[in-house]
Formats: C-alpha cells, sequence, structure tokens
C-alpha cells in the first residue's frame, strides 16, 4: 500500500500552484508498511491501562486480554486458551499499532521542524537609546525589539516594524525561495526559525518562548496537542453504548446456557464479547482523527484543531476572495479588437512593438498574445532599430515606442483619445462601442494609435483560473454555496461571477461587508469557510467556522483563523473542505464495517457454543467450520487481522469523490456495508482452513 | 376459497383500510394538537386540575408532569385494588394481594396490561372500568403526549418550549382516543361483543355441570384495549374469548384497531415538521417490518410440521377455529409490534421460530410501528442513531430534519435506547439464575426458556402478552416484572423528553444537496436495517437459545 497522490488532491491545483521544481515539505499520503514495525515500541508502551481507558472498547478488550491469560496460566495445557489470550493481546497491539503508525507519521514531520528550532541568540533592543545586548532567544517576552540582520535566524513569532528583508522560510514551509518582510502592511509577519538573507530587519515579538508557531507546529504534527473532537465523542459515546449492550448480551447468556446444559467456559465468553463489540471501528477510531489532520498537513495546511477540520466537512459557505484565488489576479490580453480599416495583424503588430519594452504583467500578456493567438513571429526589443522607448508614467497613462516614422502608443482610453484628437485625429463609433462593450464584461480597455491613427482596441482581462469552474460545480453537488468576494463594482464583480460559475459575489466588498455576510450566513445555520491573509480580515477569519489564514499573511491573521496554509493558496479551502468529508465518511464506513461484521461472527461462534446442546443450531454453522475451537478461534484472529488491513484506509481515508449525499451514501454503504457483511465469512472461513491444521484445535 | 388466498385478501384489506385511514387520521391529529382552541369540557377539566393549558412548558416541567401524572395513577390503581372488596360492583371478588395490586397498576399506567390475573375471576366491574379501562385512555394519551413532544423538539427552533403536557392529554384522550373508540365500540357490539353490567350468568352445560359466566362492560373496554395497545382483556382469554372477538370480522377490526394509531402518528409527525414525505419514510420502515413479520409468521404456521398440523392445515394448535391461521398470526404479529399484547391465540402454541419472529417483534422496542405514540418516539430515536452512523457517511457532521446530532443528542438516544435491552436480558437471567424461571416453566429445554424471555421482553417493552405457560403469579415475577414494565415505560420518556427540549433549542441547519436525505426510500431501507441489525445483534445468543434452538431442531 504506497500511492504518491491521494485521492481528493485535483490536479488542477497542484498544476497550478506547484509549478515542477518546487519541492513540496512531506511526501503526499501514502502509507509505508515499515512504519508498522517501526511503531511497535510506541503500540507497547500504550498498553498502559490509564492511557487505553480513553477508548472503551478497547479497554474492555484489554480486561479481556489479562482475564483469558490468567485463565489460560491456571489450565497451562489448553492450547486453545492460550490461543484466544494471544490473539486477544494481538488484538490491542494492532489498536495501539494503528494509532502509533498514525502518530509516527507526524512525528518525522516533527523532527524536521524541531531541527529548525535550535537554540538562537537573539539581539534584543533594551532601554530608550536603543542599545543591543545578547540574550537567548528563549529569555525574549512579548514586546521586545530584536534586530536581524543577514545570516540571524529570526529568534521568535513576530512583525517586522522596521526595515526590508528577504527571509527563508523553507524550514517551515518547505518552499526555498526567499519571502520579502517588510515593516507595515500585510507581509510584516516573521516567524521564528526562520533566517533573514538579507538586509536587517527590527521585529516586535508576539508571542512567549515555548507558543510560537513552531512550537505550536511540532505539537500539531506530534499530535500532543490533540483533544478529541465533538464528533469524536460522539462515536465513542455510540460504541461505548454498543459495547454495554453486548457486554450485557454475553454477561446474561451464562444463566440461559445452563438452563441449556451447555455452560460456557470464560475464554469462550470473553472470546465471544470481543468479537462482539466494535473492535473494528474502535481501534482505529483515533488513527483516523490523527490521520485526518495529517493529510491537512501534506498539503502543507496547520490546523490548530480537530475541530476546525471536522466543521470544515460541515461548510455550507464558501468565501472565495476573486483575486488570487479566482482570478489569476492581474489582468490579460485576451483579444485585438483592430479599428475599421485596420486588420488584426497590423493591430497585433503594433501592440506587441510597443509593448516589447513593457514589463508589467499586462505589457508581457500582449506580447504573448501576438505571439501565441495572432501567429506574430517573436521579437527581441534590441531587434528593433533606433528604437525610443517610452516608459508608462501616472502622469501619461500610456507606454510606446518610436521607431522610425511610427508613434506608437498604448494605454488608457482616455489619456490615448487625447493624444489622438490632440495629433487631428479621431476615435470612430465602433471603436467606443468595442471599449464599452469591454467595460460592460468587467474588463479593461486599451487603446493602441499610431499617431493619430487608431489602431483598435486590446481587451484585458482578470482570467479566471482554468478548471474553477468544473470545481464549483462538484462543490454545488456537495451542497455548498460558493461566495466571491470583491473589492470591484458589482457590474466587473457579476461578469467575473457569472465567468467563473460561483454561485454568488458581494462587489465593492470592505472587511466590514463581508463579516457581516458571514454573520448572516451563520444565523442561517451554515457552517462558512473563508481565507484571508490580512489585518483587517482577522475579525472574519475568527468569526468564520473555517478561517483559512495564509502564511505570507499577517501575525493576526494567522492567530484569528483556525488553520494557516504554509503555501498561502486560497485555492486549497476547497481541498480543506474535502478532507473534513472524507474524515467524517471514513468514520462513518468503518463503523458500518465494524457492525456489519459482527453478524458472520455470529454464525461462527453461536453453533461453536450450543450446537452441542442443542444440534439443530449446527444450521447456522453455514461456514461449515472444522471444529467448535476452530471456529471461536478463527472469529478471534479474523477480528485481529482486520483492523491491521484496515489501517493503511484509516490511514489513507475513505476515497472521496465530490458527488451528491444520496449517491454517496449508496456507495459507501455498498462498499462498506455490503463489504461488511461478507468479507469476515469469507475471511473466517479461510482462516479456519489453516487453523484446523494445528493440533489441539482443528 | 382456498386459505392462503383467504390470508392474501385478509392482510391486503388491513394494508388498503390502513392506508386510507392514516392520511385524514394523521392530520386530524397533527391538527388537534397543534390547535389553539379549546372544548368546553376540556376548559372544565383544566379548571379542574388547575392547568394552564396555554403554558409552554420546557422539558423539565414536561417531564415532571408526566411522572407525576403516571405516580399518581398508579398509586390510584393500587389502592382501587387493594381496597377492591370494600367498594361497590365489587361482584364479590376479594382484594388483590399486594404483589399483585403493585404489578397490575404498574403494568396498567405503563400501557403495558401485563395480566398476571383472570379478569373474570378477579375484577369487579369498578375495578375494570374506574381503574384499568381509565389507565387504557390515559395511558396511551400520555405516549402519544411523549410522542408529539418530540415531534415538537424536531419542528421548533431555537426555543425550549415542547408544548402543555396538560393539553396534550387532555385533547388526545377527549378528541381522539374517546370518540374512536366509542365508535369502535358500538360496531363490536354490533359484531357480537357484549355490553352489560351484570354480574354473571350460571348456566348449565350439555354435560350438566354448572358453570358461571361473567358479563360486563367487554365491548367498550374492548375497544379501547386495542385502539390505545393497552391489550389487558376482561377476560383471561382475552381475544380469543367470544364475547371481546367473536368472529373473522369482529378479529379484523380489532388488529385495525391496534394498528391504526400506531401508523397514522408518522403523518402526525411528517404534518408537524412540515414534510409529509418524512413521515412516509418512517412509516415505510415500519410497514415494512410489520409484513415481513406477518409474512413469515403466517408461512411457518401453514407448514408447521406434524401429522396432526398437516391433517388441520397448518399449526391449529392454541389457535381459535374461528379465526384460523391467517387471522390468528396476523393478531399476533400485529400485537407484539404494536406493545399492544391482546391475544387472540396462544403464542406458546405457534412454531419455535414463529415464536421468535414475536419475541423480536417485542425486542425490537416497539418501533414497528409500536404502541401508540411510544411507536413513533422509538422509531425516531432509531432514525437518530441510523442517522449519526449513516450521516457520517456523507461526509458532514450527522443532521436529522434540520438538528444537529451531536454529543448530547447521541448520548440520550443511546441511553433511549439501551433501557429496554438491559432489562429484558437482566430481567431473564436473574430468573433463569435464581431459579424462578424454571420451576414457573410448563415446558422444559428451550421452549420453556422462551416463555421466560418472552415473559421478560413484554413486560420490557411495555406489551403485556404472554407467551402463556408460565406461572407468572409469584411474588419474584410480579415484582421483577413490574419494576421492568416501570423502568422500561418511563426511563425512555425521561430520555426521549430531554433529547426533545434539547433538540427544539438548536438553530435550523439548512438543507443542501451535501444534506442526508431521511424523506427516501433508502433512507427508510437504512432504518430498517439499524433496528433489525440492532436488536438481532443484542438478542441473537438468547434466541438461539429458545425459539431458534427449538425451530431448527424440529
Amino acid at each position: 500500500m504506497s500511492t504518491t497522490t491521494t485521492p481528493v488532491r485535483p490536479e488542477a491545483d497542484a498544476r497550478d500552484h506547484h509549478p515542477a521544481g518546487q519541492p513540496a515539505r512531506v511526501s503526499r499520503g501514502g502509507f509505508d508498511p515499515r512504519l508498522l514495525w517501526s511503531s511497535l515500541p510506541a503500540a507497547v508502551r500504550k498498553l498502559d491501562p490509564r492511557t487505553m481507558v480513553g477508548s472503551p472498547v478497547m479497554f474492555v478488550v484489554l480486561i479481556g486480554s489479562a482475564l483469558t491469560t490468567v485463565l489460560a496460566a491456571s489450565h497451562p495445557a489448553d492450547a486453545f486458551g492460550w490461543a484466544i489470550a494471544g490473539w486477544l493481546w494481538l488484538t490491542v497491539l494492532f489498536a495501539n499499532l494503528a494509532e502509533a503508525v498514525a502518530e509516527g507519521r507526524g512525528r518525522a514531520q516533527a523532527a524536521s521542524l524541531r531541527a529548525a528550532r535550535t537554540d538562537t541568540v537573539a539581539r534584543r533592543l533594551s532601554g530608550r537609546n536603543g542599545d543591543e545586548e545578547r540574550v537567548p532567544g528563549t529569555a525574549l517576552g512579548v514586546g521586545d525589539l530584536v534586530v536581524c540582520e543577514a545570516g540571524d535566524v529570526i529568534p521568535g513569532d513576530g512583525d517586522v516594524i522596521e526595515g526590508v528583508a528577504s527571509v527563508d522560510e523553507s524550514a517551515i514551509t518547505g518552499e526555498s525561495a526567499p519571502v520579502i518582510r517588510e515593516s507595515g502592511g500585510d507581509r510584516s509577519a516573521v516567524t521564528g526559525g526562520t533566517r533573514v538573507l538579507s538586509d536587517r530587519i527590527t521585529v516586535r515579538i508576539t508571542t512567549r518562548p515555548g507558543e510560537t508557531f513552531l512550537d505550536r507546529m511540532i505539537a500539531l504534527v506530534e499530535g500532543a496537542a490533540r483533544q478529541k473532537t465533538p464528533n469524536e465523542i460522539a462515536l465513542n459515546i455510540l460504541l461505548a453504548s454498543l459495547t454495554i449492550v453486548f457486554l450485557l448480551a454475553v454477561v446474561t447468556l451464562q444463566p440461559f446456557a445452563v438452563h441449556a446444559g451447555a455452560e460456557q467456559s470464560l475464554v469462550v465468553l470473553t472470546a465471544l464479547l470481543v468479537c462482539l463489540i466494535p473492535t473494528t471501528i474502535g481501534a482505529l477510531l483515533s488513527a483516523i482523527g490523527i490521520a485526518g489532520m495529517d493529510r491537512l498537513v501534506q498539503r502543507n495546511v496547520l490546523a490548530t484543531s480537530g475541530r476546525a477540520v471536522e466543521a470544515a466537512g460541515d461548510v455550507s459557505t464558501l468565501l472565495l476572495d476573486k483575486t488570487g484565488t479566482i482570478t489569476h489576479g492581474n489582468r490579460r490580453a485576451t483579444a485585438f479588437l483592430p479599428a475599421a480599416g485596420v486588420t488584426e495583424a497590423e493591430l497585433a503588430e503594433a501592440a506587441q512593438l510597443s509593448s516589447l519594452a513593457d514589463e508589467t504583467p499586462e505589457g508581457r500578456s500582449i506580447v504573448t498574445l501576438a505571439v501565441t493567438g495572432y501567429g506574430r513571429p517573436a521579437r527581441d526589443r534590441d531587434a528593433v532599430a533606433d528604437a525610443d522607448w517610452v516608459p508608462f508614467t501616472a502622469q501619461t497613462r500610456m507606454s510606446g515606442v518610436d521607431t522610425g516614422d511610427r508613434r506608437i502608443r498604448k494605454g488608457a482610453v482616455g489619456a490615448v483619445t487625447g493624444r489622438v484628437v490632440e495629433l487631428g485625429g479621431t476615435v470612430t463609433d465602433t471603436t467606443l462601442g468595442a471599449v464599452e462593450s469591454i467595460s460592460a464584461s468587467g474588463g479593461t480597455p486599451l487603446l493602441v494609435a499610431d499617431g493619430p491613427r487608431v489602431l483598435g482596441v486590446v481587451h484585458l482581462k482578470d482570467v479566471v483560473k482554468e478548471g474553477l469552474r468544473e470545481r464549483f460545480e462538484q462543490l454545488r453537488a456537495m451542497g455548498i454555496r460558493t461566495v466571491m468576494i470583491t473589492g470591484d463594482n458589482a457590474r466587473t464583480a457579476k461578469a467575473i461571477a457569472a465567468e467563473a460559475g460561483v454561485d454568488d459575489y458581494l462587489a465593492e466588498a470592505t472587511p466590514e461587508d463581508k463579516m457581516a455576510l458571514i454573520k448572516r450566513e451563520q444565523a442561517g445555520g451554515r457552517l462558512v469557510a473563508m481565507t484571508g491573509d490580512g489585518t483587517n480580515d482577522a475579525p472574519a477569519l475568527a468569526q468564520a467556522d473555517v478561517g483559512v489564514a495564509m502564511n505570507t499573511g499577517t501575525s493576526a491573521a494567522k492567530e484569528a483563523g483556525n488553520m494557516v496554509d504554509l503555501d498561502s493558496d486560497p485555492t486549497k479551502l476547497i481541498d480543506i473542505v474535502q478532507i473534513g468529508k472524507q474524515l467524517l465518511i471514513t468514520r462513518g464506513a468503518l463503523t458500518t464495517f465494524s457492525i456489519a461484521n459482527d453478524i458472520a461472527k455470529y454464525f461462527a461462534i453461536i453453533p461453536a457454543m450450543f450446537a452441542v446442546a442443542y444440534p439443530g443450531l449446527d444450521t447456522l454453522n453455514i461456514m461449515r467450520l472444522s471444529s467448535p475451537e476452530s471456529a471461536i478461534l478463527s472469529a478471534v484472529i479474523f477480528n485481529a487481522l482486520i483492523v491491521v488491513a484496515l489501517v493503511p484506509l484509516a490511514l489513507r481515508g475513505v476515497a472521496y469523490r465530490p458527488m451528491g449525499a444520496d449517491q454517496l451514501l449508496s456507495r459507501n454503504l455498498g462498499v462498506f456495508g455490503l463489504g461488511g457483511l461478507v468479507a469476515p465469512f469469507v475471511g473466517i472461513k479461510a482462516i479456519d482452513l489453516v487453523v484446523s491444521l494445528l493440533p489441539g484445535i482443528g | 376459497m382456498s386459505t392462503p388466498l383467504a390470508d392474501v385478501l385478509q392482510i391486503s384489506a388491513l394494508v388498503v383500510a390502513l392506508v386510507l385511514v392514516h392520511r385524514p387520521l394523521g392530520d386530524y391529529m397533527a391538527a388537534v394538537y397543534s390547535s389553539r382552541k379549546h372544548l368546553r369540557v376540556e376548559r372544565l377539566i383544566y379548571r379542574c386540575v388547575g392547568a394552564d393549558p396555554d403554558a409552554e412548558m420546557r422539558w423539565p416541567a414536561y417531564l415532571r408532569s408526566v411522572l407525576a401524572f403516571s405516580a399518581v395513577g398508579v398509586l390510584f390503581l393500587y389502592l382501587l385494588l387493594r381496597v377492591q372488596d370494600l367498594l361497590p360492583l365489587s361482584l364479590g371478588f376479594a382484594a388483590i394481594p399486594a404483589d399483585q395490586a403493585f404489578n397490575t397498576a404498574v403494568s396498567f399506567v405503563s400501557n403495558t396490561n401485563w395480566q398476571s390475573y383472570s379478569g373474570e375471576s378477579a375484577m369487579g366491574h369498578l375495578a375494570q372500568v374506574g381503574g384499568l379501562a381509565v389507565q387504557n385512555f390515559v395511558s396511551a394519551a400520555v405516549g402519544m403526549a411523549v410522542a408529539v413532544a418530540l415531534v415538537r423538539g424536531f419542528a421548533r427552533f431555537r426555543t425550549g418550549e415542547l408544548g402543555n403536557f396538560w393539553t396534550d392529554l387532555v385533547r388526545g384522550t377527549i378528541r381522539i382516543l374517546l370518540p374512536i373508540a366509542a365508535l369502535a365500540a358500538v360496531v363490536l357490539v354490533a359484531l357480537g361483543a357484549i355490553q352489560n353490567f351484570s354480574g354473571g350468568h350460571d348456566v348449565t352445560t350439555v354435560t350438566g355441570a354448572t358453570q358461571h359466566i361473567t358479563g360486563g362492560p367487554v365491548a367498550s373496554q374492548e375497544a379501547i384495549k386495542n385502539l390505545g395497545t393497552n391489550g389487558g382483556g376482561f377476560y383471561n382469554a382475552n381475544s380469543a374469548h367470544p364475547f371481546e372477538n367473536p368472529d373473522g370480522i369482529s378479529n379484523l377490526l380489532e388488529i385495525f384497531l391496534l394498528l391504526v394509531i400506531p401508523f397514522s402518528m408518522p403523518r402526525t409527525f411528517g404534518r408537524m415538521v412540515g414534510s409529509v414525505r418524512q413521515g412516509y419514510a418512517i412509516v415505510a420502515a415500519m410497514g415494512v417490518i410489520w409484513l415481513a413479520g406477518v409474512i413469515a409468521v403466517t408461512l411457518m404456521e401453514h407448514h408447521a410440521p406434524g401429522t396432526a398440523s398437516q391433517a388441520a392445515g397448518g399449526g391449529m394448535e392454541g389457535k381459535e377455529q374461528r379465526f384460523g391461521i391467517g387471522g390468528s398470526s396476523l393478531f399476533a404479529v400485529s400485537t407484539t409490534m404494536t406493545s399492544t399484547g391482546s391475544i387472540n391465540a396462544f403464542h406458546d402454541s405457534f412454531q419455535g421460530l414463529s415464536g421468535g419472529v414475536l419475541i423480536f417483534g417485542m425486542v425490537l422496542g416497539e418501533i414497528a410501528p409500536g404502541g401508540v405514540g411510544s411507536g413513533l418516539y422509538g422509531m425516531l430515536i432509531m432514525a437518530v442513531i441510523t442517522v449519526f452512523i449513516a450521516g457520517l457517511m456523507v461526509g458532514r457532521t450527522p443532521e436529522y430534519l434540520g438538528k444537529k446530532i451531536g454529543t448530547r443528542e447521541i448520548k440520550l438516544a443511546a441511553c433511549a435506547i439501551l433501557v429496554s435491552p438491559a432489562l429484558t436480558l437482566i430481567g431473564t437471567a436473574l430468573a433463569m439464575g435464581l431459579g424462578d424461571g424454571e420451576e414457573s416453566m410448563t415446558n422444559i429445554g428451550p421452549h420453556g426458556f422462551s416463555e421466560v424471555l418472552y415473559a421478560y421482553a413484554s413486560a420490557a417493552n411495555n406489551n403485556g402478552s404472554a407467551f402463556a405457560g408460565l406461572a407468572a403469579n409469584t411474588d419474584f415475577f410480579n415484582t421483577t416484572l413490574g419494576i421492568c414494565m416501570l423502568l422500561g415505560r418511563f426511563l425512555p420518556m425521561v430520555f426521549v423528553l430531554v433529547l426533545a427540549g434539547s433538540l427544539a433549542e438548536q438553530r435550523r441547519v439548512p438543507v443542501t444537496a451535501g444534506t442526508l436525505g431521511t424523506h427516501r426510500p433508502l433512507f427508510s431501507g437504512l432504518l430498517v436495517a439499524t433496528a433489525v441489525v440492532v436488536a438481532g445483534l443484542t438478542f441473537f445468543p438468547a434466541l438461539s437459545l429458545g425459539p431458534l434452538a427449538e425451530g431448527l431442531s424440529s
């Protein structure tokens, strides 16, 4: 069982945000069987009853194991008793192993993080005169000011209050490219353990030592800070009550059996009990939870609580920022609309020529469009003879080139029109019509002119990312509404919303509008997820049920949200929702599987116990198991082995594809309900064939 | 007409009648419980008991009222039975002994109607009419009130208010049970059931012996006995007695009466939560289980092995000739699955596996369709459990009817469904372990065990029918069965009302495409599976030593 991709990860987003060559911090998903072996010591340590009592189901198995061991020890010649005792211990051990393996995956990540948390020496500014003193990083308090220069490791989390520097954050994010951190604005947060590569900054420390982002991250991935989530607690209650029911059924069975003249040994009754209580889900429950958090970590998302991951599955409204999430964030040229009497090729050539020296994304996109969309040969700016490049300025609001007798300008419609009119030219109605329609669709028109002659219009627009429309459709099928948040005016917002396929939009949005929208959705009982990075996003991030802060954002934002995306990729919100759903589905599926298993176990054990007293009950032995001892032992062995067999599934999560609730339910019921019903019949029979060869059992 | 065809027609007629009646009756009940108007007679009652009929109650107040009313009911009935000999219309019967009086009082107040006495030779008319029949009405109305409170818990948002117990109780009695029971009683009299206040007649039989035949207000009690899923017969022979149940038509009418309210309540539920389709999903699950039971038992009784049985055309031992196998099987399954407990044949004499189906019908928790009220709230609790597991499988934390099923809800639902298995198993184990069980059995081996298991299943699930054969009028059985009836009725009510309160406080979670559709056939199927698997897993070992051992050996 080793996969390199997790099933929920859509390729579209991987393509968009992980250009080849950038290392992801951890390998994605997968389960290495060697982990089972290396986690064994941890699993044995977990046998401590004080730890076990947290899982009522497995605690009962632990008691059963101890009891059968004592019983076996009192009849040392009873091979059957020893075999049952041994397999019961294995059942407990396998459960612990599942949890240990899940935690072990986190521990490897924690180790690499810990390496970043070396003891640093901080250069603290003390007093009013700004003297520097060298203190250990652990001695820093909130509000202290420290200085970091090129080569220094930043001693703690904080905000840059002075200066600008490039910082290597690869220890946290795995991204090798340095990032810029500067005072003021939304890129002021720095993280302890990262290294300044250039320049000098002054940082105000915002967290106490031991509570830094890195510390919290280590605790999270190690599972040390793990608390049971509400749904996990509820499921545990259900499992505990099932355990009580089966305990009653087994304990009260003895007087009935006595009446039937078929008194049962304690070993057999214990075996029956362990087979009936939902050990499969009981053993895997905490591993599922840890693995769910872990799947987020693998995508470089840190959730501060498991509760947030669960909430993600319930989200019914997604607030998505337009810029960066829905669109690429910078406008691109998408079409050349020539004026009357001008060919497309002519306009494309002029636009390309005028943009050769334009290094803005818009300028480069014009060059690209001319080459790829209009078949123009690629040109180099240095190859243009005696060119006089006119750069863009805020005053002229246009740029261009003077070469030979050509005076090409492109720029804002008003500015270029003014120049054309000044030179004695006119702008025709068709051109104005094109300008108008581009504006109406939410795009930006650029006018291109050669001297007084208008050549045409370049259509710039904020391009919606590929594949998003499909993803929004999937979200709709999952019952999730998408709302686009943008500072654009309503007309532009409407056009982009329609193009991207979101359900709704909030135009000219202020942070207050955003907050109000979240509250309105929540008042209707909907759970809201959003991303944010700025300090002014912080209140909304705190209010949202799932608030994903971008790692590039301010520390206020990171503090307010309940998840941090180290890649700062807002599109990942959709993945987070799917991971939340996958976590819940895995729990439900394995619970169903576990309960469905019991039916076959009854057909194995009940005839084994009572067919001697009431031969008619042998009819129930539909698996034709070879002997009563072999039947009971086979059921116990199956019960233990199924835990190990399902560890990879628990860690990986049930495959999830976005679809409506009813399809999802029928599919999972088919696989795990029906599968859970049939699998043990096959499994127990197969084990019986082997076990019956053993002397003293078969 | 061939017997199988007659059976099919009989079952079809019953199903058609239920389908036709459940809509108007369900709608009517929803209107009754939602109405703001009070009848004059109701106002009078409220004034007498000092209740404010318009005051909304939160769950603690509602629960207090249920328990207080029932406690007073038990006490009153107990005293009435203890001093019966001093009161008029006693027909000369002595006071009922303490343990039996306790058992009987609990039995009638808890809507169980387990009878460890013989009606015609122990109870005077005053006890029958003023004590037992009154409880037949009000205990049923209490069950309906609790069910309606739970439905309001689902239907209401962001309030803790569950309605008013006294209003629900009085309306259920006066507007629902009384009129239907009165109508049914008249029809029963027309069909030949007796209705008088006679002290009985002494007649000389053909062989010359003298026999005392007790008369009494039988038809009126018969109607509410079935309508309120009570089951306590005027005569020991219960609905097998010709004065209670004269012929095949009256038999079908009685089966109809005991099924009609339980099968109509899901419609009431659907109306009150604003989606009748939610009600259909519940009633479908109930109907599937009931019909499967009817078909199974009818088939097994027809194919009873043995020369005598085959000569008689099936297992006719313990059945009335005038009802035949079809009428008896239909009655037996309906009575055990509705918590009614009236019988028209000896369940003890059914085939081993049929007996297993009857016991299984009870240990399901009386949900298919269950008792009046208790069936609906039992099934809704099962739906909560089903939603919890299935809801996870659609990738959301579970919700039902716009309410989140969280830790508190699942805790309460789990406690509610734990009660009856615990009581049944512990009670049976005590009886078997202490030897009281074996002493009272008529049969040995698995069948004897079935008698004891049946008794506790019947008491803990408030059914009240007996497998017969078990001599249950002992201190041990009167007391332990009494405790089972008491806890089996009122403990789940406690959990149900707390759950209702907790649900009513929640805000609404809107329905989206990602929400589990609890109004679809898939959910009904899942509900059936959950109910059957949970009860099946719990009781498989016990059933295997009783009915299964017996049935599979033959």
